[in-house]
């Protein structure tokens, strides 16, 4: 928390912001992975004091915003049951299912309850053994370890009325999707700096050299966001295409080593289709064939439930940075935060909701 | 698995475009959430699409925190109620007890009225202990003492244990509005300036942290206090004070949004001004929040003149509840309805209203 001030301090901004604008000599289009960042980029204004050569494209990288809707109508479907006490993070329970979200549910009656740590999912297994506890394991490589540490505690402990409904999600997957994609875009990325805080930075070379992309390695305050566009800029200037470490205070090279050996007993690998931009092989966590006791899919049998979208909304471009959030035509008329069509809509990290939140100013005085 | 650099193949890969697709909307919800008593959005739309058409002709044309009555030959008073069901029922510098006391006074002196008289009703779970009943009694009755208002009439209703949550607790206030005094959310002008009377989310980060599994390494201590006599200072000064908010559901944001509607103004924050302690910033950033939407219970925001600014703040820095008093922005003639902030970093970002329940975030 010490850093909050230096990292958000005007002169060093403007020392950065200065360099920027004195590297950029042309169009250019990075994306930031991170739906953090994207946050941080849309509340401190970051993007409107940058060169207007440089075009932020924010990423898929809101886990909130990704999680399919199969597995959103399955947390509905074991959290509307009797007996059952479904703990989630709190930005989970306004994304919508097909017609319902997790809010519905509750006041309905499920015992639905919004936890800061999967570890508080499993003290109330402990203190609750007549009922399933269920903990919804979503998100990126940055919130894994904790849901694998709970999971490998319940089985140490012998707690059986535990488990997880698992929606993990990987970043380089992605990052190599968006570049084969044929409408891709994107020159450069800003790599999430808080996934390389596990994972470490391994992954990315080959990425970087694959696809001839500079992937800078960002944090989440205004200085680390300049300064990864910094570094960025002149990769993208110089013609380079390498990883560089701009997060080094939080990422080290080889990652968070026990929390990854965790990753690999707890977890495999699987396809995992991300809502809005369809399946990407490889590109998600479930639970390892050891610990599928835990499974919560499983355990209530809702693995079957598969469910059809409406094709109202654009957020899997948006998701894709091939258009802008304001660009889609339901954009703060029938899509709201109130009323959000799409996840993107529905997070706080989403982009849509980012906008809608920070950016109505500007949309105001465009008409 | 981790550490493996294979990369999907460019066939498996492709993602098709013509299929993304988004999830059905959601309607209107059939049954009241928790988001309906936030303070924000949807706080807001019940009012409006609920409780005024049903009430018709029998309603005031707006339902505010307080309403000013004329009574006989022109004596105004103002009266408020408000319910109290906070969870935990005591937490740091405070209880359901205190807030009920002042969150009440606090509502009538938003109007300029020197509070005087309070009911109380109770609505209590079968099976709450009579011990922690008397501890917010006894809090009632500090709180009342103190403020100066009297506890004059009362209800007490027991539920089945199930059915509700503790002690909820009722206070509805009448105050006496000083002739001259004319305080209202319509009365914000383009020039005003905004005022706040000290730091920001500090109520809200201390219920927040006695929550389960939350601890921010330090205590922080509700801000819970009745604000009449900071009130009565400021309007001793001779200012015309235009409007008053004690920014509670919903925090400062929320008020903003709230004045800047019923004005017709917009309002311009400037971001490094804000009063943020370090606790409440730490604990924001931690969870996820915005500060300016966490809930105070013992600050008010004050539109004013721009000319009167400087001897309303004196005023409100000479007082003990108003210490860390300082202008936070302007009124203004653009964007009317909205609130923008000017970033620490020079950009601009608009400070909505909150939708429904502040959700921390994932990551």
């Amino acid at each position: 928390m010490k850093y909050l001030d230096e990292f958000s301090d005007p002169q060093l901004a403007e020392r950065l912001l200065d360099q920027i604008h004195a590297a950029t000599t042309r169009p250019m289009a990075m994306m930031e992975v991170c739906g953090g960042q994207t946050h941080s980029i849309i509340r401190h204004g970051i993007d409107q004091l940058l060169p207007d050569q440089i075009e932020l494209i924010h990423g898929p990288g809101c886990p909130v915003c990704v999680t399919p809707l199969e597995i959103i109508d399955r947390a509905l479907a074991i959290a509307a049951r009797p007996g059952v006490i479904f703990c989630s993070f709190g930005d989970m329970l306004r994304v919508p299912g097909s017609g319902q979200d997790l809010f519905s549910v509750k006041s309905a009656g499920g015992d639905v309850r919004v936890v800061y740590s999967p570890l508080d999912a499993l003290k109330l297994a402990r203190e609750n053994p007549d009922k399933e506890v269920v903990f919804f394991g979503i998100g990126f490589e940055t919130t894994a370890p904790a849901n694998a540490m709970t999971v490998h505690q319940a089985r140490r402990l012998g707690v059986r009325n535990f488990s997880l409904l698992v929606s993990h999600v990987l970043v380089p997957p992605a990052i190599a999707a968006i570049m084969e994609s044929p409408t891709c875009r994107v020159q450069a990325f800003l790599a999430a700096g808080h996934v390389c805080s596990v994972m470490g930075t391994a992954q990315y070379p080959a990425l970087a050299e694959r696809y001839r992309v500079p992937i800078v390695i960002t944090g989440f305050e205004p200085l680390d966001i300049l300064e990864g566009v910094r570094r960025t800029v002149l990769q993208l200037e110089e013609g380079r295409h390498e990883v560089e470490n701009a997060y080094p205070r939080a990422v080290r090279a080889e990652g968070n080593l026990p929390a990854m050996d965790m990753l690999r007993d707890v977890f495999e690998v699987t396809d995992r289709t991300w809502r809005g931009i369809g399946m990407i092989p490889l590109s998600g966590w479930r639970l390892a064939e050891k610990y599928s006791e835990f499974d919560a899919e499983r355990r209530f049998d809702v693995a079957a439930i598969c469910t059809a979208e409406s094709s109202l909304c654009r957020s899997g471009e948006v998701l894709q940075g091939l258009i802008k959030p304001h660009a889609c035509g339901a954009f703060g008329k029938e899509c709201t935060p109130r009323n959000p069509l799409g996840a993107t809509m529905v997070s706080t990290e989403g982009a849509c909701a980012a906008y809608y939140a920070y950016r109505r100013l500007e949309l105001v005085d465009a008409k | 698995m981790t550490g493996t650099t294979a990369l999907p193949s460019a066939q498996g890969a492709e993602l098709d475009f013509e299929s993304w697709v988004c999830p059905v909307p959601l309607r209107e919800t059939p049954t009241v959430v928790m988001g309906h008593g936030g303070g924000g959005a949807m706080s807001a739309e019940l009012v409006e699409h609920l409780f005024l058409p049903a009430y018709g002709s029998a309603a005031a044309s707006e339902l505010g925190d307080s309403a000013v009555l004329t009574v006989g030959a022109g004596a105004r008073l103002a009266f408020s109620t408000d319910s109290f069901v906070v969870k935990p029922m005591f937490f740091p510098g405070g209880s359901t007890g205190d807030l009920a006391v002042n969150g009440t006074v606090n509502d009538l002196a938003m109007s300029g009225a020197v509070p005087l008289y309070l009911s109380c009703a109770f609505i209590l779970q079968e099976g709450t202990a009579l011990s922690d009943l008397g501890r917010i009694a006894q809090d009632m009755g500090a709180a009342a003492r103190a403020a100066g208002v009297r506890l004059v009439t009362g209800d007490t209703k027991v539920v089945d244990s199930g059915s509700g949550d503790g002690v909820y607790v009722n206070t509805s206030g009448i105050g006496v509005i000083p002739d001259g005094v004319d305080i209202g959310p319509r009365r914000a002008r383009p020039g005003d300036a905004v005022l706040i009377s000290g730091d920001i989310g500090v109520h809200g980060v201390a219920v927040m942290s006695c929550r389960e599994g939350l601890q921010f390494g330090t205590t922080v201590e509700s801000d819970t206090a009745p604000l009449h006599g900071l009130v009565g200072a400021m309007i001793a000064t001779g200012a015309d004070v235009h409007v008053l908010r004690d920014p509670t559901r919903g925090g400062v944001a929320a008020s903003l949004n709230e004045i800047a509607t019923a004005s017709g103004v917009g309002v311009e924050l400037i971001e490094r001004e804000l009063p943020v302690p370090d606790t409440v910033r730490d604990a924001c950033s931690l969870l996820g929040l915005d500060p300016l939407q966490v809930a105070n219970e013992g600050k008010l925001i004050a539109i004013v003149p721009a000319d009167d600014a400087e001897r309303v703040l004196a005023a409100m820095t000479g007082h003990p509840l108003g210490r860390g008093a300082r202008r936070i922005g302007t009124c203004v003639p653009e964007h009317p309805g909205m609130v923008v902030a000017r970033t620490g970093l020079g950009g601009s970002r608009v400070v909505g209203l909150p939708v429904g329940e502040q959700l921390p975030r994932i990551c």
